[in-house]
């Protein structure tokens, strides 16, 4: 006899529920635990870049602000060419443009933007959700260290040249596609 | 010589009770559908896991503008919610809770129940048709046609009870109950609830109001005050239903120690009735206006009135 099974168990999927514990995330009493790599705000470490503005141009919503001047140091060695290194002056980013899509994050040649989880920075005032540099740099304090890798995953490319260049024996290199 | 200080103080617990059960049924529903759907609800309003939610809510609907619409027949719109929650306030003065509970030792009790519990459904009618908008016109006919169909059978059902207890009197019915109703009148209390249910515009049998699709039914006009007159009466009405559904069916003050405990046994069986009517609210979808007619006509009254021949072969053959 089938009849009525359906609400029979329409009952019972209600009632297991009401004896466990319910799934909810108290958030402003416990803050929640965020993966790395979160998309909360993105920190910025100033040392790291090289004003190449790969992710300003990359920006779908022109966001990101950047203004630098040369700087020339002394040669290294007697006679040699003037070195010349850009100095980073402005490094704005306006998260009231910000999509949160991550370019900039991903084109970064040397690592100078990152992922935070912090997400708690509203604003009453519009202007102040462009941070600037040092609020940026802030951010970076929070920044997680990334996930480990599989425990099968290949060693990244950077361990396994490293190890080349230290003449040990390394894995047999991906075979590419 | 009626003894005027016990009748206050009789009207007085009424009138409490009124207030304050519908607050509990209403607090029992916003924490138990919460944790049936793996949620907490309310935990903010009053300290401790939300108790005072519904008082905050109060305090908000009072504050709120009252909107009047410009097409809307002003005196019948004004007076739709106090037609949908007084007669509730009036049914509880009726129902016994202990062999000597009730306010009103009415002898026709029932039949004084089931007469006014009908005109609470005239208050959304009334809503309905004063706001001069098609979704609460439509929400209020499918009020009058729910209505139609499902207070044959609730009525039938009752008429189920008084028969097998042989008098008319709520305090007679509970007092003439004993355990084996519940396996001889259970398609009674069956339809009865379910019946109940309908009248309410409870879910599943909210087609009426159903606010996916036309908003709030009759209640789409209503704002502030009057539109929590509108919740509290859908809560009243629980409480109604479970009392007299516990007075008809469960046998009321009946249990061990009813002679000091009958009023706990009472509120605890309406507890449970009203618990239940919580825990379909999650379980069930809304029923299609189809369905809803059709359960009743094809389901309830058939089986009610299979239940009063039970009842009268019963009640001639003992």
């Amino acid at each position: 006899m089938s009849f009525g099974r359906g609400l029979l168990t329409g009952l019972k999927v209600t009632l297991t529920n009401l004896t466990r514990r319910s799934v909810t995330a108290h958030y402003p009493d416990a803050l929640p635990e965020l993966p790395p790599r979160s998309r909360g705000v993105i920190a910025l470490m100033e040392e790291n870049c090289t004003v190449c503005m790969l992710c300003a141009r990359e920006c779908p919503a022109w966001c990101i602000y950047i203004d630098s001047h040369k700087e020339t140091a002394p040669p290294a060695a007697p006679g040699g060419r003037e070195r010349s290194r850009n100095m980073l002056d402005q490094f704005d980013i306006d998260f009231s443009l910000c999509m949160y899509c991550g370019i900039c994050i991903e084109v970064c040649p040397f690592d100078a933007l990152h992922w935070s989880p912090e997400f708690e920075y509203a604003e009453t005032d519009i202007h102040d959700l462009t941070h600037d540099k040092s609020r940026l740099q802030e951010w970076m304090w929070t920044v997680p260290p990334p996930p480990a890798l599989d425990a099968s995953a290949p060693p990244p490319k950077e361990i396994a040249n490293a190890e080349k260049a230290a003449g040990r024996q390394t894995p047999p290199p991906e075979r590419e596609q | 010589m009626i003894d005027w200080w016990d009748l206050a103080l009789r009207l007085g617990v009424v009138l409490v009770a009124f207030l304050v059960l519908p607050l509990l049924v209403g607090q029992l529903e916003h924490k138990a559908m919460a944790h049936m759907q793996s949620r907490v609800g309310p935990m903010y309003a009053g300290g401790f896991h939300g108790w005072a939610q519904l008082i905050a809510d109060g305090v908000k609907f009072v504050q709120k503008e009252d909107v009047l619409p410009t097409a809307a027949d002003r005196h019948v719109f004004r007076l739709a919610p106090a037609v949908a929650l007084l007669p509730y306030l009036i049914v509880l003065v009726v129902i016994p809770i202990a062999p000597d509970g009730a306010a009103s030792s009415l002898d026709v009790s029932l039949f004084f129940a089931l007469a006014v519990m009908s005109v609470g459904v005239l208050g959304s009618l009334m809503a309905g048709w004063a706001s001069a908008n098609k979704f609460s016109l439509l929400g209020g006919l499918r009020v009058a046609a729910q209505l139609m169909s499902y207070e044959l059978p609730f009525v039938l059902a009752a008429v189920s009870a008084a028969m097998a207890a042989g008098t008319l009197s709520l305090t007679g019915i509970a007092a003439a109950w004993n355990p084996w109703w519940l396996l001889w009148q259970l398609p009674a209390m069956v339809v009865f609830f379910i019946a109940g249910l309908a009248e309410l515009q409870r879910p599943p049998f909210d087609m009426p109001v159903a606010d996916a699709e036309i908003i709030f039914g009759p209640y789409t006009e209503y704002t502030g005050i009057r539109f929590a007159l509108f919740l509290l009466a859908e809560y009243a009405g629980i409480v109604v239903l479970a009392a007299l559904t516990t007075v008809l069916f469960l046998g009321g003050w009946q249990g061990p120690w009813s002679d000091q405990l009958g009023w706990l046994w009472t509120l605890l069986k309406t507890g449970a009735v009203s618990f239940l009517v919580i825990w379909l609210r999650v379980a069930y979808p809304r029923m299609r206006e189809d369905q809803l007619q059709s359960l009743a006509w094809k389901g309830l009254v058939p089986l009610v009135l299979l239940q009063l021949v039970i009842t009268t072969v019963g009640v001639l053959a003992l």
